[in-house]
This record gives C-alpha cells, sequence and structure tokens, in this order.
C-alpha cells in the first residue's frame, strides 16, 4: 500500500468516528446548526480524498450521504430513518474502507440501493433545488473575497457549488488539525477547551463527556512503532541504571553516588513520560458506544440513555484494543438483559428511560472500569437452581456462599438464564468469554447485583502490558521468569506431613488443604537434567525444594523448582521465530543483572500435565468414529527420544528391539555401528536432541531386511498399543509424519523411511540392477510406511500420488511392480495403463471380495492387506521370478 | 558484549557484476555471506541455554540490550559441537525482523568478488550443504561456499513449526 493512501485509510478511519458520534448527537438535538456544518465538513473532506486518491465507488457514496446531510443543513426535519440511512451509509463506507485497508483495493460492488435512497433525501425533500441554493444563500452569508468559481459542468443531484463549501468552512469554528490525531492523548484537553468554543457551540454543553467537540490541539502524528521503540530504548535504560545502581551498591565509591543519584531521577521521569504517549484515553474505546446503545434501544424498542465518566483516564493502546470487545459485549448484555420495557420500568416507579452508565477510574497500578445498569438486576434464587442443574456446586456449597459468590457463577461457561434467546445475548457464550478475554491481559472481573435495583460489573485491568511483575525461580542452575498473576502462593516442600510430595505410581502429587495437586517437575519438563547426567536417574531430592501453586483457567497445579529467587518487574520481550513454536514460553526477558531469561508460560506447561490432551480428547474420538482414512486398528511401538513428547512407529515395521551395550558402540567414518548378529549395524539418532548415553545400555529399534539392518536410538521403549491411525497435523520436519492420538495421548508419528534410504543411499551400488517398485498410493502416511518396507527387502521405490502421476512415470521409465491403494483409488483406473511385464498389485486395509474382483478384472496380479508387510513381499518376490527374468 | 561494528566503514554499495560477502570460517571450510545481510560481527560469553529448543537454537544472548537468538553454524552443517571456549564470534544477521546470530569459528574479512568467479553448487555435493549453499566461488587457493540464509533459516523454523 502507498503512503498516501495508508494514511488515507488512517484518517478516513477517525473521521467516520468522529461523524459517527456526531450523528447520533444530531438526532437529539436536531436544531444544532453547528453540529451539522461539521458532520458535512467531514464527509466532504472523505469525499474529496477520494477524488483525488481515484476511489470511484467510495466518491459515488460519500457524495450521496454528503447530499443528504446537505438537507438538514437547510433545516430538513430529521427523523429517524434519515438517521438510520445515513448511520447505514457510513457502515457501508467502514466496509469499503476496511478492504481498502487489506487489500489496497475497492471491493467490487455497486451502492445502487442506498445511493438512490440517499438521492430520493436529498431531493425529494429540498426544499429548493441545487442550483437555486447557489443564488440565495452564496451571496446572502458570505463575506470577504471571494472569487467566482464555475464549475464546466451542471451539478450533479445534491452536489454544492464551491462557493457554498467555501461558506461553509468559514462559519465552522473547528480546526481540521484536531481530526488528524493517530494517538488521541488529548481528551482532557478537550475538555477544558471546550469552554472556550462554548460559546460558538451552543448545544455542547448538553452532553456528556465524549460528546467533545474537537477544538485546537497542539500535536503530531507520530507512528506508532516509533513510540514502541522509544519504550523499549527506555526500558532498556532502566535496564542499564539498575545495573550501576547495583555495583554502586558493593562499591563504596562515592564519587559515583551524586551523578548516579540524578541519572536515577532522570531515568524514572522519563520512563513515566514515555509510559504516558504509550496512553490513550479510555474514552477512545467508548467512541462507538452511544451509536451501540441507539441502535440496542432501537432494536429491543427500549429507551436506554448512555452515561460516561472518566473518559480521560489514560491506559496503555495495547489493551485499549483489549477491552473493546469485552465492553461492548457487556453493554448488550445489560440493554437487553439488564434494563427492562419502558411500560415495566414506569409500573415499577423508576423512570421510563433506563441507564447505563460507564465509569473508569485509576487506581494504584490499575484501571477500574465498571458498567452500571439501573435494571433488574439478576435474580440470584434462578442463578443457583442453574448452578445446581449445570452441576457446578453442590445445595449444601450453595448455601455457604454469598451473594457475591454466587452472581460469580454467569461468568462460567455455559451459563445463561434467560428464558429465550435474542438476537443480541444469550446464549451463555458471553460472560466467559468476556472473563478469560480479561484474565489474559492480567486483570479482573466482578460482579455486584441488587434484584430490581441494577447490575455493576467492575474490572480491574493493569495500566500496561509491557511490563510484568514475575517471579524469578531457579531450576538445575537456570533461572526463568514466571508472570505472578497466575502464581496463587509458593509451598516448601518438606519431609513434614503437611506438605510432603507424594507419588502415584509415577506422578508426583502434593496434599495440599486437604486436595491433591498434580505436580509437575520443571527441570524434568524442559529437559535439563539430561544434560547435566546421561547415566541412571537418581530419585530426585524432594526435600529442599520448592512448590509454585498456579492456576490456568479451573486448573490447579503446582511446579517444583529448586528455588525461588526474588520478584522482579521485567520487560517481556517476544520470542523469537526459531524458538516460537514451543508453547512452555511465553516470552523473553532481560534480568536486572544483564542475563536473557526465558519467561514461562504456565498455560504452555499445563499441557505437559496431559490435562488439555483429556479435554481434547472427546473431540479426537468423535471425530475418528467420522470415518476417516480408515477404521483398521493398527499396532504401534511407542517409545520415546529426546523430548517429552511420545512417538510412534508401526509395528509392522520393526523386526526387533535391543537394549545395546553402549561401549560396544564403534565409531566408523563418524556413523555410530555396533556389530549385531554377525552383521554391522548402523545406529541413528531419532532425534537430534537425543543424547547418546554414556554408559550402560542404550534401547534400540531394529529395522532388517536381507541386505541392511539399521537400528534407531531413542530414550525409552514405552509401550506397545493398539489404535486407529489418524494423523491430526501434519509435520514438515523431516523424520517424522505428523502428530495423531494414540492411547488419548498426543504422538509423533516417526517416518521411518526418513532413516532407512540414507542408509541405501550411502550404498550405492546395492541399487544397481535392482528392481523398480512404483508405489502409486495418495496418502503421504501410508506411502511413507509402504516405501521403507519395500526399499529394505531391496528393491528400488518410485513414488506417485495419483492414477495420472503414475500413468506419466510408466510412460518414461520401466517399472517391474507396481502397488497401488485400490481402497482408494479405482482398479479400473489403471486398466488402460498398465505397461508391459509389469506386475501391479493391490493393496488395500480390507480386500473384500467386491474389490477383489475389480482388481482382478483390471488386470492386478495380486491384492494383499495394508499391513500384511510379509504378504506384500512374498507377492512382490513371487511375481518377479514367474517371469524368469534374472536381473 | 563487545560488539564491534567492523563492517560499518566499509563500502556497501556492490557493483554490478561483482558482490562483496562477508567470510566465516567453520571447521576450516570458507564461507561467505553477502555484506547487506550482516548486521554486526559480535564476541559472544555467556549466553542462555533455551530447553527443549531444537539443535540448531544454541541459546539467548544480550547484545546491548537485544535479544539475540543464537544459531550455531557447526550445527547446521551437522558437525559436532566446538570444544568449549569462552568466547565464540558470531555473525548478526536481521531475517523477517528476527535478530538472529550466527555462531561460527572465526569471522574473516570483506571480499569484493567477481561474479564470474561463481559457480553453481556441484552435483555431487552433499545434499545437506547443497541445501545452504546459493553457489560457489572459486578463489585462488580455495573455494568459498556462500550461505542462502533463506535455506539456512527457512528449514530452522519450518522444524521449528
Amino acid at each position: 500500500m502507498d503512503d498516501l493512501l495508508r494514511d488515507f485509510v488512517a484518517e478516513t478511519a477517525e473521521n467516520i468516528d468522529v461523524v459517527d458520534r456526531e450523528l447520533v448527537r444530531f438526532e437529539q438535538e436536531p436544531n444544532n446548526k453547528t453540529i451539522v456544518a461539521q458532520i458535512f465538513r467531514l464527509v466532504h473532506t472523505i469525499k474529496g480524498t477520494c477524488g483525488f486518491l481515484g476511489l470511484p465507488r467510495l466518491e459515488a457514496l460519500t457524495h450521496a450521504a454528503e447530499s443528504a446531510i446537505d438537507r438538514f443543513r437547510d433545516g430538513a426535519p430529521v427523523t429517524r430513518d434519515l438517521v438510520t440511512l445515513i448511520l447505514s451509509t457510513i457502515d457501508r463506507i467502514k466496509l469499503i474502507m476496511a478492504e481498502l485497508d487489506k487489500t489496497s483495493q475497492e471491493p467490487d460492488g455497486a451502492d445502487a440501493d442506498l445511493i438512490s435512497q440517499l438521492e430520493q433525501v436529498s431531493l425529494g425533500l429540498a426544499v429548493y433545488g441545487a442550483a437555486a441554493e447557489t443564488n440565495t444563500l452564496a451571496t446572502d452569508f458570505t463575506t470577504g473575497s471571494i472569487t467566482y468559481q464555475v464549475l464546466e459542468r451542471p451539478l450533479r443531484p445534491g452536489e454544492v457549488p464551491l462557493d457554498e463549501l467555501e461558506r461553509v468552512f468559514r462559519e465552522t469554528a473547528a480546526d481540521t488539525v484536531a481530526l488528524r490525531h493517530p494517538v488521541k492523548t488529548d481528551h482532557a484537553e478537550s475538555k477544558l477547551g471546550e469552554h472556550d468554543t462554548a460559546a460558538q457551540i451552543p448545544a455542547a454543553s448538553g452532553n456528556s463527556a465524549q460528546g467533545n467537540v474537537p477544538v485546537r490541539q497542539h500535536s503530531i502524528r507520530v507512528p506508532v512503532e516509533r513510540l514502541e521503540h522509544l519504550m523499549t530504548m527506555v526500558s532498556e535504560l532502566v535496564l542499564t541504571r539498575n545495573q550501576l545502581l547495583e555495583i554502586a551498591r558493593r562499591d563504596d565509591n562515592s564519587r559515583f553516588k551524586g551523578p548516579l543519584q540524578r541519572l536515577s531521577q532522570v531515568t524514572a521521569e522519563l520512563q513515566d513520560s514515555v509510559m504516558q504517549t504509550r496512553m490513550q484515553p479510555i474514552g477512545t474505546a467508548w467512541a462507538l458506544l452511544p451509536r451501540l446503545v441507539r441502535d440496542l434501544s432501537q432494536e429491543l424498542n427500549k429507551s436506554i440513555e448512555l452515561h460516561t465518566t472518566g473518559a480521560e483516564t489514560g491506559i496503555d493502546r495495547q489493551l485499549l484494543e483489549f477491552i473493546k470487545d469485552p465492553m461492548m459485549h457487556m453493554i448488550r448484555n445489560a440493554a437487553d438483559h439488564g434494563i427492562e420495557m419502558s411500560e415495566e420500568r414506569v409500573r415499577l416507579g423508576k423512570p421510563a428511560r433506563g441507564n447505563i452508565h460507564i465509569e473508569a477510574e485509576q487506581k494504584g497500578g490499575y484501571i477500574t472500569l465498571s458498567i452500571v445498569d439501573d435494571g433488574k438486576g439478576i435474580d440470584l434464587l434462578q442463578i443457583k437452581a442453574k448452578a445446581l442443574e449445570l452441576g457446578l456446586a453442590t445445595q449444601a456449597e450453595l448455601a455457604q456462599m454469598n451473594d457475591q459468590q454466587v452472581s460469580k457463577f454467569i461468568f462460567h461457561a455455559g451459563f445463561t438464564t434467560a428464558q429465550e434467546l435474542s438476537n443480541i445475548s444469550g446464549r451463555g457464550v458471553g460472560m466467559d468469554v468476556v472473563r478469560s478475554n480479561i484474565e489474559q491481559i492480567g486483570g479482573s472481573i466482578d460482579i455486584a447485583t441488587t434484584l430490581g435495583k441494577g447490575t455493576r460489573i467492575s474490572i480491574k485491568i493493569p495500566l500496561t502490558l509491557a511490563i510484568a511483575a514475575a517471579l524469578i525461580i531457579e531450576s538445575c542452575g537456570q533461572r526463568f521468569a514466571l508472570p505472578q498473576m497466575s502464581v496463587l502462593e509458593l509451598v516448601r516442600a518438606g519431609s513434614s506431613n503437611e506438605a510432603r510430595i507424594e507419588h502415584l505410581h509415577l506422578s508426583p502429587v502434593l496434599r495440599l488443604r486437604e486436595r491433591l495437586l498434580p505436580l509437575l517437575q520443571l527441570s524434568e519438563v524442559l529437559g535439563l537434567k539430561q544434560a547435566s547426567a546421561g547415566e541412571t536417574e537418581i530419585a530426585p531430592d524432594w526435600s529442599n525444594a520448592f512448590i509454585v501453586v498456579c492456576q490456568v483457567g479451573q486448573v490447579k497445579f503446582g511446579i517444583v523448582v529448586d528455588s525461588v529467587l526474588q520478584t522482579e518487574e521485567i520487560v517481556v520481550k517476544p520470542v523469537s521465530g526459531p524458538i516460537a513454536h514451543l508453547s512452555c514460553y511465553s516470552g523473553v526477558t532481560i534480568l536486572g543483572d544483564g542475563t536473557v531469561t526465558m519467561i514461562l508460560d504456565p498455560n504452555g506447561l499445563l499441557q505437559y500435565l496431559g490435562a488439555v490432551v483429556e479435554a481434547h480428547n472427546d473431540n479426537a474420538s468423535e471425530e475418528a468414529q467420522q470415518g476417516s482414512i480408515t477404521n483398521e486398528r493398527t499396532a504401534f511401538l511407542v517409545f520415546r527420544a529426546g523430548n517429552m513428547t511420545p512417538k510412534a512407529i508401526p509395528l509392522s515395521l520393526v523386526s526387533r528391539l535391543e537394549d545395546i551395550d553402549v561401549s560396544s558402540i564403534e565409531m566408523s567414518a563418524d556413523q555410530r555401528v555396533v556389530q549385531y548378529r554377525g552383521r554391522l549395524m548402523q545406529l541413528k539418532s531419532c532425534h537430534d536432541d537425543l543424547i547418546v548415553r554414556a554408559s550402560g545400555v542404550q534401547p534400540v529399534i531394529v529395522f532388517a531386511s536381507e541386505q541392511a539392518v539399521i537400528g534407531l536410538m531413542v530414550d525409552e521403549i514405552l509401550d506397545i498399543v493398539e489404535d486407529e491411525l489418524k494423523i491430526s497435523t501434519e509435520s514438515t520436519a523431516p523424520g517424522n509424519l505428523g502428530s495423531a492420538i494414540i492411547r488419548e495421548r498426543s504422538t509423533e508419528i516417526i517416518d521411518a523411511a526418513y532413516f532407512v534410504p540414507h542408509f541405501q543411499a550411502s550404498h550405492g551400488e546395492a541399487t544397481r540392477g535392482q528392481r523398480h517398485v512404483l508405489l502409486v498410493e495418495p496418502n503421504d502416511m501410508f506411502q511413507a510406511m509402504l516405501a521403507p518396507v519395500i526399499q529394505a527387502a531391496g528393491y528400488r521405490v518410485s513414488r506417485a500420488a495419483t492414477p495420472e502421476e503414475a500413468a506419466k512415470l510408466a510412460a518414461s521409465t520401466h517399472f517391474d511392480a507396481m502397488i497401488v491403494n485400490i481402497e482408494t483409488m479405482l482398479p479400473s483406473s489403471f486398466a488402460q495403463m498398465l505397461p508391459e511385464r509389469c506386475h501391479v498389485i493391490g493393496v488395500a486395509s480390507r480386500a473384500t471380495p467386491r474389490l477383489l474382483e475389480a482388481a482382478r478384472e483390471a488386470g492386478f496380479s495380486d491384492v494383499v492387506g495394508l499391513f500384511d508387510r510379509q504378504g506384500l513381499l512374498v507377492s512382490l518376490g513371487e511375481n518377479m521370478t514367474s517371469f524368469g527374468e534374472a536381473a | 558484549m563487545s560488539g564491534s561494528r567492523l563492517l560499518a566503514g566499509q563500502e556497501t554499495a556492490s557493483h554490478e557484476d561483482s558482490d562483496q560477502l562477508v567470510t566465516l570460517i567453520v571447521e576450516g571450510q570458507l564461507f561467505g555471506l553477502p555484506i547487506q545481510q550482516v548486521r554486526d560481527v559480535f564476541v559472544v560469553s555467556e549466553m542462555t541455554r533455551v530447553p527443549l529448543a531444537s539443535r540448531n537454537v544454541v541459546g539467548l544472548f544480550n547484545l546491548r540490550g537485544h535479544v539475540m537468538t543464537m544459531l550455531s553454524m557447526r550445527a547446521f552443517l551437522n558437525l559436532e559441537p566446538a570444544k568449549e571456549t569462552s568466547t565464540q564470534t558470531a555473525i548478526g544477521i536481521e531475517w523477517r525482523g528476527e535478530s538472529l546470530g550466527l555462531l561460527v569459528d572465526r569471522v574473516g574479512e570483506v571480499m569484493t568478488l567477481s561474479r564470474e568467479a561463481r559457480d553453481p553448487n556441484p552435483a555431487n555435493l552433499d545434499p545437506r550443504w547443497a541445501s545452504l549453499s546459493a553457489g560457489v566461488y572459486r578463489l585462488n587457493n580455495q573455494l568459498l561456499v556462500q550461505l542462502s540464509l533463506d535455506n539456512l533459516l527457512s528449514t530452522t523454523l519450518k522444524q521449528a513449526a
């Protein structure tokens, strides 16, 4: 996108927001000429720029809107329909703008519907035509020297002559600078400034804070990136200062003390003011709310008024984005469920018009945001009943809860007490999403409600995201940062009864206040131990460990660490690309002493507990039911290598499992080999991170064929399981086919073909004069499974995914045999292309009689089971020799 | 952390028929990186290990307040890690907005090489090497492999993902 267009998009977005707000105000004060002039001028600016940039669709639309607004300016009566029409026009403009922002081009389509309506408004309601207007108004009202500008074509319907525009511009008091303001740090000032302009804007004082008319300000447009950069640099400065202070504390050289003190002060001040630049008044997130409330009250046929206080409260612009949606949601809730119908309100002795208040206030390092309505409140008895029904609490538990605890049930997923669903809210997927959004940014949410009086929802959010409080912990000599907001408490593990670590099978747990807390050991999860010792594991010494109790969502768990060092304010930096895939880290930071430290993500760590895997289980098995590749159960060898994720390989490919004495491993040409049953077996590492043991035995999976033996070194053989084969995520990493859920655990499927052909390639002479087999199999997984089997048996393998591809290959190369998956591809599609002296063998996971017949008809030599490795090789061998052609 | 902007004064404009390469040496082999891709050369002291990261990622390093992700050239070439030394040399690069450091055995000089001295990868080159190489320059007494950062790093990132 070129700069001009980008600027236009940014500027127009702001302009449209202003227009939006003004229109609602205009509806309330139809006689306020100043507002009309404002709106008119804004729409005109958009239109003018469109023409300049060559955006015909947008231009036509804004032109029509401008003409219609012009009618209001001339004193035409304002009806709700008119305002609604203009609002929907603006919605359309926004739509086009969004597309422009994304693709730099106007979307296809026409706006004839809106334009014709708008034109009807501008012509039909006009007191006089456009031409007449020129003569009367322009000459009457314009003062000063104006050169008459002649337009060389007739005016379009509703188009305004230039002189008329000139007049409007002169009469409007506001300054355009105010509208070109990306970082709106100036709402506080504009509030003060309002008094200056009050004389010219007689009706402005009638509304609350968000209705400010833009006034003259001294500010410049600065790209957000530059501010971000400034912020980072200041953060670094703070860290460097901390380091200096640390040195000065140890060193008693008093000459430094004075200047350092000053540096410290200046740095703190600088940090403060840079933080200020990131701040935007929270009111900018409220800009859309008046419109929302207006639409809602029309839709629901309720009379609702919105009040705001504290719009000038500053908040980090990053956070502003986060709270926009939750806030809209809560307003919808309040309007739909909270506020009663007008008649109902009157009957209850309340004013007919309902009120929604939004209040913002800064307290300490937090901002409190409240959404208050004076509606019917929430019936706690109803909530209790619902909670019982959903099994969230027992009768006894409910009896002990206070009102606030009970009302908090509405933040549970799937909780709604609305009798009927409405278009606006009440589907029970609202408040829990709001809560998780707020918690995501380190905030909390609270609710207080009185039946018949109303509801107050308070949200507490931190001022900024860039700096977070963290607990610095240590494990195996390495330090990590853990965000403090997810830490509940610290427990010192001891031999005493109240904080003793126990084991259930292999899983460590802690008894904490009559509850069992699952534990995970950080050093184990992160594989820190392996690095220090390759020999047999020493039972971990739990007696001096610390347990950091964390909560993620509803799950509580403990992280076992060696020690807890201190808490520190850290500057969160993103994780870089090569390590971004590791879910256990949420970022990196530089500590006060200059060392780089990983920030742990409790949510990511939780996955190692298996809790998340379990949660997904239901979905996964359901999917498997809905017919995947095959429902055939396959036997898998499950093992561990390199990291904690279990890995699996189809058992049919494995010849033997061996424990190889490490001392018998020899090096030959940079490769590990071992003498095995009178032959030399090459050893390969299954995973880059696998550490070959220094002593003892190394578990090895053996793949054997008549020609070669390959050993795949792993850390530990876990199990042999039979399960359905379903690759859920595909991997691009070599040696890895993807992940599947085996025995309810996410497991990596290892590509045996990756390890075996390497061997073959390095013994090039073996492949010469070999029989050539073409494997036609659309499924990568099966292709990868079958290919090594055939290769290992001494055939050369080419692969094709479709019959067409196979035909192409067969045309140029001679194949001795072709193996075709006849379950996924019709045998008949091969009938036309069977090359001479080539045997075609069909494979299928279940060879039904019908399939067999179809294959025979198509000229196939044989059909064998997809997982019948031996059968396939026998069939290949038999058919080859039946030709009697020695290689 | 004593980074030296050794390249700042160098002439960066490359002529049409020649390339300027920063040379580096790994296991005795000479490699080259186009000078436009190199930000600085620095000496690495203490790094923070990243548990569970792939073998290519050696650790994180604080370079004047920037967190650099350090990648090992030796790991890319499937070589054993270098013997533990207190300091190592690295080349700072920026790739798709990421600040990365490439640990090498030694950094050489900046060479201006004629395009005519460049050959495509020989057919019998080890596939692993071939995937990292953007071509080979014939120097008087040795060969220089021009590294392709895109290939080098996109495979790392793909494996990571």
